[in-house]
């Protein structure tokens, strides 16, 4: 255990190396801790730790993308602008101007396609070498995100609807259901305003979470089985991590995509005259 | 246990409960993104696209003005052959039509001065019977007396003698009337 404490001291890998089955020491399961990381500098006590520094890095990657792409921006596009080109008309039209329309929407191009993209990089990370994190796997990011859109749509209907209209809105008030009205509302109310951010965040923390805790469970069960008989295990394994990693490029695309498109729900609820 | 799970025991915590620097950071991340894409790279792709698509209505706008202007041109020409073909028939019916009154003139003409000739011929020769037959006149009415002067005188002395004498004038009266036939033809 001395040997192993003063091998990972300065190791930022998520398990330790050392460890095969029929060694003697058990299966280093990922868990919670796998998503905690040891501070890499401190500034009057706030701790910068590597999730933080992808953040910040991801979203200098994308400024410095979009910078290249569309800083001075031609007519007759290059490679580069045409790609990003693409990404930002994929959430204009096929998002905002989808939900919105064209003449509501455009107001919130900008935030939204800065949410996806954004939350699309934050995700990428997982599988990104050497980063292997996804960021948006710390509640903390997807909670920040999910707030922003909160205020916005909250702040949107009290503007819309004045008080009364958005209290209707929030409670989605309709005389038509008579004795249950009551009821309806109440749980309308909850649905909405407490329960929608916090399903808004952790939809897409928890995929995240799950998708990363595979990743490395895989990971780490192909190095852990990789003595005697466990070969073939291992094998199988890292098969599954491949597969995984794969799998997980798709899903965080999808959660981004779905996380921007409930953030248009959410706006075009905020401005929909109440029945 | 190992160095990263001692860490993570030590701040061991429900993950749904975000931790607030992790929230500063991520507010802060994100607010940068948002800055540049609203500030700047939006706005300025925005523009362009905004460029393009009017380039590209102009030029179908373009477009649409020439053919509108080519449909004009080939209309305006249409028209005018049109108008050339109709003034073209207009001329040739006209020349046509001036034509024949032209032939029924001349016609008239020619018949006009046929009959004048003819008129004329038949006055010249009623002329000349007239003239002819006055002459002769004059002619036999001299002959006559020179015949009955001559046979008065002569005394009618034989039968040979007289027949001589009818001979003789006979032959003066050819020669008489070859002389005036001769003149009268070059008259005529």
């Amino acid at each position: 255990m001395q040997k192993e404490l003063a091998v990972s001291a300065d190791q930022t890998l998520a398990f330790e190396t050392d460890c095969h089955i029929f060694d003697g020491c058990g299966f280093p399961a990922p868990g919670l801790h796998s998503f905690v990381f040891k501070p890499m500098f401190e500034v009057g006590g706030f701790e910068f730790n590597k999730a933080m520094l992808l953040a910040l890095l991801g979203s200098v990657a994308i400024v410095a993308f979009f910078w290249a792409a569309f800083a001075k921006p031609k007519v007759v596009p290059g490679k580069l602008q045409m790609v990003g080109e693409a990404g930002y008309d994929f959430i204009r039209r096929g998002v905002v101007y989808e939900t919105l329309g064209k003449k509501e929407g455009e107001k919130y191009v900008p935030l939204v396609v800065s949410l996806f993209f954004f939350v699309w990089i934050m995700n990428l990370w997982s599988v990104i070498p050497l980063a292997q994190f996804p960021v948006t796997s710390i509640i903390a990011f997807p909670a920040g995100l999910a707030a922003i859109v909160y205020v916005l749509w909250v702040s949107l209907t009290f503007k819309r609807h004045g008080f009364v209209g958005a209290f209707k809105n929030f409670t989605g008030y309709d005389k038509s259901l008579g004795p249950v009205l009551p009821l309806a509302m109440t749980i309308e109310f909850f649905s909405n305003l407490l329960v929608r951010p916090f399903t808004h965040a952790v939809r897409l923390f928890a995929n995240m979470f799950a998708g990363h805790l595979l990743i490395v469970m895989f990971t780490i069960a192909a190095w852990y089985l990789l003595n005697g008989v466990g070969i073939a295990y291992a094998g199988v394994s890292f098969l599954m991590a491949v597969v995984m990693t794969g799998f997980e490029l798709f899903i965080q695309a999808v959660q981004a995509y779905v996380f921007v498109l409930l953030t248009c729900t959410y706006i075009q609820g905020a401005l929909a005259e109440h029945h | 246990m190992n160095a990263l799970t001692l860490i993570a025991a030590e701040e061991e915590q429900n993950p749904l409960v975000p931790p607030i620097p992790e929230l500063v950071i991520g507010l802060i991340a994100f607010g940068i993104v948002f800055f540049f894409l609203w500030k700047k790279l939006l706005p300025n792709i925005n523009t362009v696209l905004e460029q393009r698509r009017e380039a590209i209505e102009g030029g179908i706008e373009q477009a649409n003005d020439a053919k509108l202007e080519a449909q004009q041109t080939l209309d305006q020409y249409k028209a005018q052959l049109a108008e050339a073909r109709h003034e073209a028939a207009r001329m040739r019916s006209e020349a046509e039509q001036r034509g024949a009154d032209l032939i029924a003139e001349m016609r008239a003409e020619g018949q006009r001065q046929r009959e004048e000739i003819i008129a004329a011929g038949h006055a010249q020769i009623e002329a000349d019977r007239k003239q002819a037959a006055q002459a002769l006149r004059q002619d036999v009415g001299k002959l006559a007396t020179e015949l009955a002067g001559k046979l008065v005188g002569e005394s009618l002395e034989d039968h040979a003698r007289q027949s001589r004498t009818i001979d003789r004038f006979l032959d003066e009266l050819e020669a008489n009337a070859e002389t005036t036939a001769g003149s009268t033809g070059a008259a005529r």
